[in-house]
């Protein structure tokens, strides 16, 4: 099929305003979607979904709410790893403490303890901008950390601070297999991207676009603040805590808080930067770009016939790491769905492009 | 006897203030010049000392050691001015903040690369006995540190003030597109600032490293420098050594007199809870300039 | 078109008094005027004379040191500027002031945001009433964008606009906001001929088909005389001419002020 829309004319506000205007971009999801859904959980092994699909997408959730923040509200965040936490801890205690509680609800609340936390870590953001509430969203890093390892109650006394959730059951079906978890993973994080999706292309959305670039206008115009950036905050933070829940739960089984240091915050921000600062889709790019490069080295290191000891292949990641988020914000500042869009702008005049 | 302890605490803590301030001073340095947040300085301290101490393991005498590690923090610098700096001029400082991030990575991978990933000892031939002075048990090699670090201070502040480059640097710091319109050659002032902290970074490696060891774990010094640069405000020399006197006694203290009540550890983040305390009074930081948005 | 004409009414917004230091430099000194429903004041000077400062603080920007505000016949205390435009105050900058990374309709939309209802959890859900509120104000977004002639670049960002159209376009986000008051800070600074022309034109249509106050800040005097029904002239912080145009032009400490005259 032809990528054109030549003869589509619309006709309302309505279908103007549709969330995927062009019929051939809502046929390409709904595609995407069905192979996501069907083809991939009864397709793919335990390697690929277990150690690849899914913390792609629990990342990718995670992307996406350090990209409300920062992306979509301007306000630079280097604690996401510390929220993600929270999500966790929370998930695990309500599990653990209310047991009658349906998993759903305690991922929901979970998103929602963060959310607070998020909102507390904040309200800084209303005196001190730029380099100096980056810093401080440091503050929430660390303390958060160093909270969750020292107050035993939190782990349910476990040593050192580690938690093991229970196996996650929904409507009295026990999720064992990776392709389970896999859909479970799925579906939450298709649902909060849709709604992610919706948010910032409404009201609030605009709201948090206008005080990110110039917010002295976007109170004259009668936005409030405070009020704007602490909702970006809580927003942001219940996506990273979902993703944090998931993390534990979907992912890894049994987590300490050092899964989530300042290490996670970065890997989470460079997802951002690669795959599209102010982008839904962006966020999932990246993810996807930060989850697969490491195998692909090891992989190219593998080519070497095993030449390559660990440790160097280690720090050649780091140092392709650092130096792709260099080249990125050379070459392509607005990263990965940047590069998709001028793809799709090519396509739509192809093959005339005069 | 009471008494005696808590002033111990708290010159002790005013000597650790000041490895912190060295650290910041890098940052402060840097920031002033060319408006640049550089995440990177804690790789740059950490690639500094791994350099140093890896040549001296090759045999070479400590002078010949010193110099090659600083002519490596050069090259480290006009590089990072060639292949980063340039080719970013004129993007908003987050986008440059987020490429010292990315180049906090590179040197990192890069510096244990080249120089291996082993935990090296570092003699400065300084001497860590503990010296009585009215009671009190004060470490030598901390008050050798301050002293390294005051003569640090002031070379710089002549640097600044007196040379041509100093002025140079100081008419960039104000306004990026007046200096270039009288003829200041931006990229060589930012390739300078970048040496110069990058000499810095060697001194701070060279205490923090005979201190710790030379290992990974420099580069968290880093992390604790920046809560001293939000006290101090990120563009005053004055700031980031007030700044780290505070950070330096007040965690002490607070170590000493609060972290038993709490289970300890608070070093790790006391600091940035100050620091951010601080804030929400004083958003400009100690010695920053209040700014009024014209519109 | 005579001031008279327009049936111009009771006093909308009063200041009493101002006076705004920063610091120990005072940028307005004692400076009261009054504008009157439906009227097109301009308020001119030479550079540094206050007027900009005059604007920021009549919407909130600012807060005087001494000196009283009334709107709409109720006297406001100390507010931020968000009060203000709740209040039915909106205005343009001098420097453009646009959120660059967004589109021209989505600038306008920002403009509703005010009158926007429903809650951010029936946003992400758009269901029902957000949906329905969108395209409510969509419509009336619409309709500025057709006034305005710039319909060909609503999915344009704006800041890859020209100058001119930028300015258009912050016009427009202000007017989205439907305002009792508008205050425009040097709408045709840096316009060509042309652009100046139609930039009054819609200015005018503004006053005249949406009843709108306007204050404006403007340095083409030609313009000031042409369409202003109340000229307020500020130099060194301090009101030395308020009048009609007519008046203002002939007051002799206005032309010192202008041309530099001894007094």
């Amino acid at each position: 099929m032809i990528y054109r829309e030549s003869g589509q004319f619309k006709t309302s506000y309505r279908a103007d305003q549709a969330i995927f205007p062009i019929p051939q971009d809502r046929y390409a999801l709904f595609a995407l979607l069905a192979f996501a859904f069907i083809a991939v959980p009864l397709g793919a092994n335990d390697y690929w979904l277990g150690s690849i699909l899914i913390p792609f997408l629990i990342l990718s959730l995670a992307a996406l709410g350090l990209n409300i923040l920062t992306g979509y509200c301007g306000q630079l965040s280097l604690g996401s790893a510390a929220f993600m936490a929270v999500g966790a801890y929370a998930a695990y205690n309500f599990q653990l403490r209310l047991p009658e509680l349906p998993l759903l609800l305690d991922f929901l609340l979970a998103g929602l303890v963060a959310a607070a936390v998020g909102i507390v870590f904040g309200v800084p953001s209303l005196r001190i901008k730029g380099f100096y509430l980056a810093v401080a969203t440091l503050a929430a890093q660390f303390f958060i950390e160093w909270a969750l390892t020292k107050f035993g109650w939190f782990s349910n006394h476990s040593a050192s601070g580690v938690i093991s959730p229970q196996p996650m059951t929904i409507l009295g079906y026990t999720l064992t297999t990776q392709a389970d978890k896999y859909l479970l993973v799925l579906g939450i994080v298709s649902v909060l991207a849709l709604l992610a999706k919706n948010l910032v292309r409404s009201a609030t959305g605009r709201a948090w676009m206008a005080v990110r670039d110039m917010d002295v206008a976007a109170e004259v115009i009668g936005i409030r603040i405070l009020h704007t950036k602490l909702l970006a905050f809580a927003v942001s933070s219940f996506y990273c805590g979902v993703a944090g829940a998931l993390w534990a739960f979907a992912y890894l089984g049994t987590v300490d808080a050092q899964a989530f240091d300042l290490n996670r915050s970065f890997q989470i921000l460079f997802m951002v930067i690669i795959g599209g600062v102010g982008s839904i889709l962006g966020s999932f790019l990246g993810a996807a770009f930060i989850v697969l490069l490491p195998i692909l080295l090891n992989l190219l290191g593998h080519l070497f016939g095993g030449a390559v000891r660990q440790d160097v292949l280690s720090n050649l990641e780091l140092i392709t790491f650092g130096a792709l988020i260099i080249f990125f914000l050379i070459v392509e500042p607005h990263g990965l769905a940047r590069l998709w869009q001028i793809t799709k702008e090519k396509l739509r005049l192809w093959p005339f492009p005069h | 006897m009471e008494l005696i302890f808590f002033f111990e605490v708290l010159v002790g803590g005013l000597l650790a203030g000041i490895m912190y301030s060295l650290v910041a001073l890098g940052f402060v340095l840097i920031y002033k010049a060319s408006g640049v947040f550089n995440f990177a300085q804690g790789a740059m301290v950490f690639f500094a000392a791994l350099a140093f101490v890896s040549f001296q393991s090759w045999g070479w005498p400590f002078p010949l050691a010193l110099l090659a590690a600083l002519a490596t923090m050069i090259v480290v610098a006009l590089a990072t001015e060639r292949v980063v700096l340039r080719k970013l001029v004129n993007q908003p400082p987050i986008t440059l903040f987020m490429a010292t991030i990315g180049l906090t990575f590179v040197l990192e991978g890069l510096a244990q690369l080249i120089f291996g990933t082993d935990v090296h000892r570092l003699e400065l031939g300084i001497p860590d006995d503990p010296l009585e002075i009215q009671g009190m048990l004060i470490s030598t090699f901390d008050l050798i540190a301050a002293g390294v670090a005051a003569l640090l201070v002031v070379a710089l502040g002549v640097f600044f003030q007196y040379t041509r480059v100093g002025r140079a640097l100081r008419a960039v710091a104000d306004d990026h597109q007046a200096a270039l319109s009288i003829g200041i050659p931006l990229q060589h002032i930012w390739a300078i600032v970048w040496a110069v902290a990058g000499f810095v970074a060697l001194v701070a490696g060279l205490l923090w490293g005979a201190r710790l060891g030379v290992q990974f774990a420099l580069t968290l010094v880093a992390l604790k420098a920046l809560p001293v640069l939000i006290l101090g405000g990120f563009t005053s020399v004055p700031g980031a050594i007030v700044g780290g006197l505070i950070i330096g006694a007040s965690e002490k203290l607070a170590e000493v007199y609060v972290g038993p009540f709490v289970g300890g550890g608070i070093e790790n983040w006391f600091a940035y809870v100050l620091a951010l305390g601080f804030l929400l009074v004083r958003p400009e930081g100690l010695f920053g300039e209040r700014h009024i948005d014209r519109v | 078109m005579t001031a008279t004409s327009r049936n111009i009414g009771s006093t909308l917004l009063d200041v009493r008094n101002i006076t705004l230091r920063f610091g120990g430099v005072k940028a307005l000194t004692d400076i009261s005027l009054a504008v009157r429903e439906h009227e097109i004041c301009s308020i001119i000077g030479p550079n540094g004379a206050g007027k900009s400062s005059m604007l920021n603080v009549i919407n909130g920007v600012y807060h005087p040191q001494e000196g009283q505000i009334t709107y709409r016949g109720v006297p406001r205390r100390r507010m931020k500027a968000h009060e203000a435009a709740r209040q039915g105050i909106a205005r343009t900058f001098q420097n453009i002031a646009l959120f660059k990374g967004m589109s021209v309709l989505d600038n306008l939309m920002t403009g509703r945001n005010l009158m926007m209802k429903t809650s951010f959890i029936q946003q992400a859900l758009r269901w029902g009433a957000a949906e329905r509120e969108e395209l409510e104000h969509r419509e009336k977004v619409e309709r500025i964008i057709d006034f305005l002639e710039i319909q060909s670049v609503r999915k344009t960002p704006v800041g890859r606009l020209p100058y001119g159209l930028q300015k258009r376009v912050e016009l427009g986000r202000a007017l989205a906001a439907e305002p009792s008051l508008l205050l425009l800070d040097e709408p045709m600074a840096g316009m060509n001929l042309e652009e100046k022309e139609d930039m009054c034109r819609f200015v005018l249509d503004v006053n005249d088909e949406f009843g709108t106050t306007i204050v404006l800040i403007e340095h083409d005097m030609g313009v000031v005389m042409d369409i202003s029904d109340h000229v307020v002239v500020l130099d060194y912080g301090k009101k030395i001419g308020d009048g009609a145009p007519g008046e203002v032009r002939n007051n002799p400490e206005v032309i010192a002020a202008y041309l530099g005259t001894s007094h």
